[in-house]
């Protein structure tokens, strides 16, 4: 018989890092994703692993030591909510620069500023359209359960040193604070996977010295840099775009949605169905790479779209873009720390698409 | 099957905990299951919820506005999780410092003494086995002996040595457990 475990979101994924053979983690305590360090502390990663978990000073600090430590081509990871998240845009925006790999997580909270540590989606712009200054994305992974929690963590590493970028992990405090059953999966050794030929680590006389840097002044070269960056986006949009779909096939309408609103979701889609109305459900997992030709295709035959997010509508903006107008699109949610109930989530769809 | 409930009370009264290991019962007899607890301010304040689902299908929503049950073991979560029972379901609580009887004639009440047998059993830590043992005898979601394997996978080996306590205010919990009867005083 598998081995299943009773885990908070928060606990799946620290226990995820250390079975992915993390090498490092960096962070700062916020709720409500304060479970993350204590785990891996008392847990004992290092005596585990020889991972290194560090409490650093701050946010800044810690996203300034996953900038470093990826630089040696480690597996480097760091966790925080949202104002924390905040804190290190300036450091994710550097690594995105750099093309280093990394792991950042965002149990997100509700905003703005300090907010409330009660559950919000209202970081979906930050995340998806780049939170620092340039022209970079991060991969975006939505998870929207504990078991997600654990299984994203390891898809995140493959994905960031694929890539060479950093990887965004999207939960929030429902998927953070919840626990349900875990299957976790075996753990993967410490060692150097990855491509290290970009790393410094100290040159050695039979090659030239590897840089890491974001900086350079003359722009033409940076506009080259840029292009090389915008052709990397491309191929993620082309190759690495994941999502579910429950009940789409004969649906007349769709909800989007993704995390605990997906959840949410796939429970009013119950009450809509037993009432005899047919919804679907797209959950993206990838939130960048964004399910546009997906909800494109599915927006030739369905009669309208809602989006439902635990914010003011974000995601409701990438949705319009990729329907170009072919069917209403609506966006529903509660937010600033409330949560809506599936059958909020069904009146709401009731009274935008069927009372009209 | 699908049971959804909702336990509300004090902070302290191990509210969450009683969840915690009635969702690894329902591990150990292979459904699926979630626990949801409230977290933050309103922990602080004194109270204290737990949203428990177990089911043989994929548990969708882990947040709910309505319970097949509700156990509840405070004024304050009389209040806020009575109107919330589904219709036909059942409300279970604990007469205890419970000022205001349920009023819905649409739901079973029942109700259990637990307070009062954990003071019999001279150990407060018993209260909420007595709790569950109530709720286990309504709804037989679990046996006896999934949750005495439930108790072995959540507590830490030092505690072990209270599982045969915890297994006898189960059982007490089952024996005293008793229909609410409208205008008859507690």
């Amino acid at each position: 018989m598998k081995e299943f475990l009773l885990m908070k979101g928060n606990e799946a994924i620290a226990e995820a890092a250390i079975r992915a053979g993390a090498d490092a983690y960096f962070g700062y305590p916020i709720t409500p994703q304060s479970e993350i360090m204590e785990y891996l502390m008392t847990e004992k990663a290092t005596e585990r692993t020889g991972m290194v978990v560090l409490q650093a000073e701050s946010e800044l600090a810690a996203i300034n030591m996953v900038y470093g430590a990826a630089g040696t081509g480690k597996k480097v990871l760091t966790s925080s909510s949202s104002p924390g998240i905040s804190l290190m845009q300036e450091g994710i925006s550097y690594i995105a620069g750099a093309e280093l790999p990394c792991v950042i997580i965002n149990v997100v909270r509700a905003g703005p500023g300090l907010g409330t540590i009660q559950p919000s989606q209202a970081d979906y712009f930050q995340s998806v359209k780049g939170g620092g200054h340039g022209d970079y994305r991060l991969i975006v992974l939505a998870p929207s359960s504990v078991q997600e929690m654990a299984d994203f963590v390891p898809l995140a590493f493959d994905l960031a040193f694929k890539y060479r970028n950093p990887a965004l992990i999207l939960s929030d405090g429902v998927i953070g604070q919840m626990m349900e059953k875990v299957e976790l999966f075996k753990p993967i050794p410490r060692t150097e996977q990855f491509d290290q030929s970009w790393v410094i680590t100290g040159k050695t006389p039979d090659r030239k010295a590897n840089v890491i840097t974001s900086l350079d002044l003359e722009p033409l070269p940076m506009e080259k840099h840029n292009h090389h960056l915008q052709a990397k986006y491309k191929k993620m949009e082309d190759e690495e775009v994941r999502f579910e779909e429950i009940m789409c096939d004969d649906a007349d309408y769709i909800m989007v949605a993704y995390g605990s609103s997906a959840r949410i979701c796939s429970k009013a889609l119950q009450l809509a169905r037993a009432k005899g109305v047919k919804v679907g459900l797209l959950r993206p997992i990838t939130l960048f790479p964004f399910p546009k030709v997906r909800i494109a295709e599915l927006a030739q035959r369905v009669k309208g779209m809602l989006s439902v997010e635990l914010s003011a509508g974000q995601m409701v903006e990438d949705i319009r873009l990729a329907v170009n107008g072919k069917i209403p699109v609506e966006h529903y949610g509660r937010f600033g720390g409330m949560v809506h109930s599936p059958s909020e989530v069904l009146e709401a769809f009731e009274k935008i698409f069927i009372k009209n | 099957m699908t049971e959804e409930i909702i336990i509300a009370g004090f902070g302290g009264q191990g509210v969450l905990s009683v969840g915690k290991i009635l969702a690894y019962s329902g591990i150990m007899k292979d459904m699926e299951v979630s626990w949801m607890p409230s977290y933050g301010p309103e922990m602080r304040g004194g109270t204290a919820n737990v949203t428990v689902i177990l089911s043989d299908d994929r548990i969708s929503s882990p947040i709910l506005n309505e319970f097949d049950t509700a156990i509840i073991l405070n004024q304050q979560s009389m209040d806020k999780f009575e109107p919330h029972v589904k219709k036909g379901g059942v409300l279970l609580y604990d007469s205890n410092g419970i000022t205001r009887h349920p009023v819905r004639t649409d739901i079973s009440v029942y109700v259990v003494e637990a307070a009062a047998e954990a003071a019999r059993m001279a150990s407060a830590k018993t209260f909420n086995m007595i709790v569950l043992g109530a709720f286990l005898k309504l709804k037989p979601i679990v046996n006896l002996e999934h949750v005495i394997k439930g108790l072995e996978k959540s507590l830490p080996k030092r505690h072990h040595h209270t599982i045969p306590m915890n297994r006898e205010a189960i059982q007490r919990g089952m024996e005293i457990v008793k229909p609410f009867e409208m205008g008859v005083t507690i």
